[in-house]
């Protein structure tokens, strides 16, 4: 019912004229037609894509003074970023089958997901202690303390989404919302998903470029 | 324009002329609701209705008690400075406990009061009010947003029970000083005050995204973006500023965190400290100055606008007259939101940057005193005319006027990097931020509360003491900080302790700061008097009949008063209007609520002004 209008269209309305009155006395409520965990998500995206670019920006300033060094990339960095990759892809596969409503299968995936985020906390743990046993301290260069710092908030932000898909998939095999509502609920943490990715990768590319 | 202002006349009266033609039911229809209604979370004991209350109102109290609370220790801690500095002989306070007490007097007052006051508090009771919602988005997550700022506060408060104190760094925390021995707090004060910090942004983000997510999906039927009420817009745009500025500050804290407790390397260059080589080397302390002022400076605003909103709504209801320019007071919210990410290194110009980079600043600094004109003006031209009422709110609102316009004309000297050089680190720089969103802002919640009170009581505080507390406050801030222009053109520098009779020091600068603490001690004390007023009449308070302000906007027009929980009743809100249809010729009443079916008013010629 509510069209869709832009910013600017909405900020210059006359809410006094007549056909403007009529219009605006239909108008249903809400601004944009989706969810509100689905605004939710959007917001803190926003807010989180805010918060890694300006740790982007800092790494930035900071690697151009002499004494930064940079560190080696383990291959298991790799591997987990195909981890990651990969739990992406079933986590989209995961809202075709719910989609569908292919039960099994979706169930599965969740599951399948699930292990693939813990796998991918365990693997980041690991290079962490690789790094640290061959003498790459957070103190002993800037590189190294950049490194475990975006992995720690990035690692953060997964914990976060660990908790919602445990949320979801709960919710999932009780059975306890309408199609929708679960449906609504694995959509928000595919993206979330999927956004995770894209700022792994853009971290993970930064670091690799430097 | 005027052709086009006429045409609108026009339309607006042919509007109205055949309303009566159509047949009654037909102009009130509003279409069947195709959204569910809100499930709400209803409390089962004591514990969950008052204390871990998800119910926004219940919510917005706390977070405003906990800010007043706290502000009330910042208040102190400024009456301890002042005497400090009246009297240099007396030996007062030790140097480390004046930079302490000037730290956590700016950071308590700037963030854990006023932020938390005005979105946290006024946010939480208005926001579900005014839009028409029965609660927040996410309730539960508002109620974590609450308590993670009492943990905040909390961790705040614990860093005076540490060894060392508090930090003694500035509210601004600058590395390196703030983490390097010699500065008072600097391995635990500071330690606690970032934690703090993080934590508050962490609460403040789950806030935040109720305040967004309710302002846009929970709104009343009928209720469109430029139907709001202009103190929503004010809190919305504070918040979406706040969700974009608070990540500099996270990731500003967070780093200062791990160079202080690990020892790396972010902010910290090498240096010597104490006859010892620090093992820091490398780091750029400017970074975490562009960090810290790039939420900073949205920060003035994210307390500015708020009271923007919540002022031209007072001053509409009490001159009970339609807000003048409404299109143009949401384009200047918007604009100056949007400016306000431009302008953060005005704060650095003697920070040692390219002469071109202050040169933009400055540029960016004085194009935001554009939309904020347009508002000072946009509220003189509200009272223009008008039936103004001199209640207890638009008095605090008229000396906000006042008030903010002195400090915003203090701010264009200081925008210019040429006049702000030897400005800057004087007390002109702080008479004029205490001016402009120190004492402006405050005499909003002054005014906002007692125009809010009767609906969280049902009462109404006491009139006598309430213009008592206005004129002590209000004549008490002038003669505060007033002087304190002056002491700033002839030079006396902030941030020092002691400030004693010597050849580079004036006479009376030091007759000046006896008037001043006096004069702080007064206005201190007749918080007092608020207090009382505050809380003794939620019992003693004259009872207040239903929207007694005769105000427009939704949050007056629940079935009880003070709202229930859940506000509405059983049926939602419709809007047919805006909130700021006040004294429209042909109708019985001088006011015409927003849900006031066109039916019931039918004769009523609103005019645009």
């Amino acid at each position: 019912m509510n069209k869709k209008k832009s910013i600017f269209q909405l900020l210059t309305e006359k809410p006094w004229e007549t056909d403007q009155i009529e219009a605006d006395n239909d108008h249903e409520g809400r601004t944009v037609n989706i969810t509100k965990q689905k605004l939710g998500l959007r917001t803190i995206m926003a807010a989180s894509t805010v918060l890694f670019s300006l740790f982007i920006v800092a790494y930035s300033d900071r690697m151009l003074v002499n004494d930064w060094r940079n560190m080696p990339e383990p291959w298991l960095l790799w591997f987990n970023t195909g981890i990651l990759i990969l739990s992406s892809i079933v986590f989209h596969q995961t809202t075709k089958y719910a989609e569908k409503e292919i039960f099994d299968k979706t169930k599965n995936c969740l599951y399948l997901i699930g292990f693939l985020a813990y796998s991918f906390l365990i693997g980041q743990l690991i290079v962490w202690y690789q790094l640290i046993n061959t003498g790459y301290y957070a103190t002993s260069n800037v590189a190294n303390a950049f490194f475990y710092l975006f992995t720690t908030i990035h690692g953060l932000h997964i914990i976060g989404g660990i908790y919602f898909w445990g949320k979801t998939t709960s919710k999932f095999i009780k059975r306890s919302l309408k199609k929708e509502d679960i449906n609504n609920l694995i959509d928000i943490c595919a993206v979330y998903w999927h956004f995770l990715l894209a700022v792994w990768l853009v971290l993970f590319g930064l670091m690799l470029s430097s | 324009m005027s052709d086009e202002n006429d045409h609108k006349l026009e339309a607006k009266s042919d509007y109205v002329a055949d309303a009566p033609s159509v047949s009654t039911p037909d102009i009130d229809a509003v279409p069947e609701a195709e959204l569910p209604d809100q499930e709400l979370y209803h409390s089962h004991s004591w514990w969950t209705t008052y204390v871990f209350s998800q119910d926004a109102k219940y919510i917005g109290i706390q977070y405003a008690l906990t800010a007043i609370g706290t502000g009330l220790l910042g208040l102190v801690l400024s009456w301890l400075m002042r005497i400090q500095l009246a009297f240099p002989g007396l030996g007062w306070l030790e140097p480390s406990s004046y930079y302490q007490f000037v730290t956590m007097h700016g950071m308590i007052m700037v963030v854990y009061l006023l932020t938390a006051l005005f979105l946290g508090g006024f946010g939480n009771l208005l926001i579900p009010l005014m839009c028409g919602a029965r609660d927040m988005a996410f309730p539960y997550v508002n109620m974590l947003s609450y308590w993670a700022f009492v943990v905040a506060v909390l961790v705040l408060l614990a860093s005076f029970f540490v060894p060392g104190g508090p930090t003694g760094a500035g509210w601004t925390l600058y590395p390196p000083q703030a983490i390097t021995a010699g500065t008072p707090g600097y391995n635990g004060g500071i330690i606690l005050m970032l934690i703090s910090l993080i934590l508050f942004v962490a609460g403040f983000t789950m806030g935040g995204l109720n305040y967004i997510i309710t302002v846009l999906q929970l709104r009343a039927r009928g209720m469109t973006l430029m139907r709001m009420p202009l103190t929503i817009w004010g809190i919305f745009t504070a918040t979406v500023l706040a969700m974009f500025a608070f990540p500099a500050l996270l990731v500003g804290c967070l780093m200062m965190t791990l160079d202080s407790l690990l020892g790396t390397s972010f902010f910290m260059p090498a240096m010597v400290s104490l006859g010892e080589t620090l093992t820091h080397e490398g780091g750029s302390p400017i970074l975490f100055q562009h960090l810290f002022w790039f939420f900073g400076h949205p920060e003035v605003y994210i307390v500015a606008l708020p009271a923007f909103g919540i002022v031209s709504d007072l001053l509409s209801v009490h001159s009970r007259k339609t807000i003048f320019g409404y299109r143009m007071m949401v384009w200047a919210i918007v604009g100056i939101g949007a400016l306000s990410f431009f302008v953060w290194a005005h704060h650095m110009y003697v920070s040692g940057m390219n002469p071109w980079f202050g040169f933009f600043f400055a540029t960016t600094t004085l194009i935001i005193a554009v939309p904020t004109a347009i508002k000072v003006y946009n509220w003189i031209l509200t009272l223009w005319r008008g039936n103004i009422q001199l209640s207890l709110p638009m008095l605090f609102s008229l000396g906000f006027i006042v008030t903010f316009l002195n400090g915003g004309l203090t701010g264009l000297f200081l925008g210019n990097v040429t006049v702000d050089v030897p400005l800057s680190d004087t007390y002109f720089v702080v008479a004029h931020f205490h001016m402009v969103m120190g004492i402006a802002p405050i005499l909003v919640i002054f005014g906002a509360i007692y125009h809010w009170y009767p609906l969280i009581t049902g009462r109404m505080m006491d009139e006598t003491l309430g213009k008592i507390h206005f004129w002590i406050t209000f004549l008490g801030s002038y003669a505060i900080y007033f002087p304190m222009h002056y002491q700033g053109f002839v030079g006396v520098p902030r941030r020092y302790f002691e400030i004693y009779d010597s050849p580079y020091i004036d006479t009376s600068t030091l007759l000046l700061n006896k008037f001043i603490t006096i004069a702080v001690l007064i206005v201190g004390a007749a918080q007092l008097l608020f207090l009382y007023n505050l809380f003794a009449s939620a019992r003693l308070g004259k009872k207040s009949e239903k929207n007694p302000w005769k105000a427009n906007s939704l949050e007056w027009q629940t079935p009880q008063m003070p709202p229930e929980h859940g506000n509405w009743g059983k049926e939602l809100p419709k809007v047919y209007r805006w909130p700021y249809d006040f004294s429209v010729p042909g109708a019985k009443e001088d006011y015409i609520p927003q849900n006031q079916p066109p039916s019931e008013i039918i004769g009523a010629k609103v005019e645009k002004t």
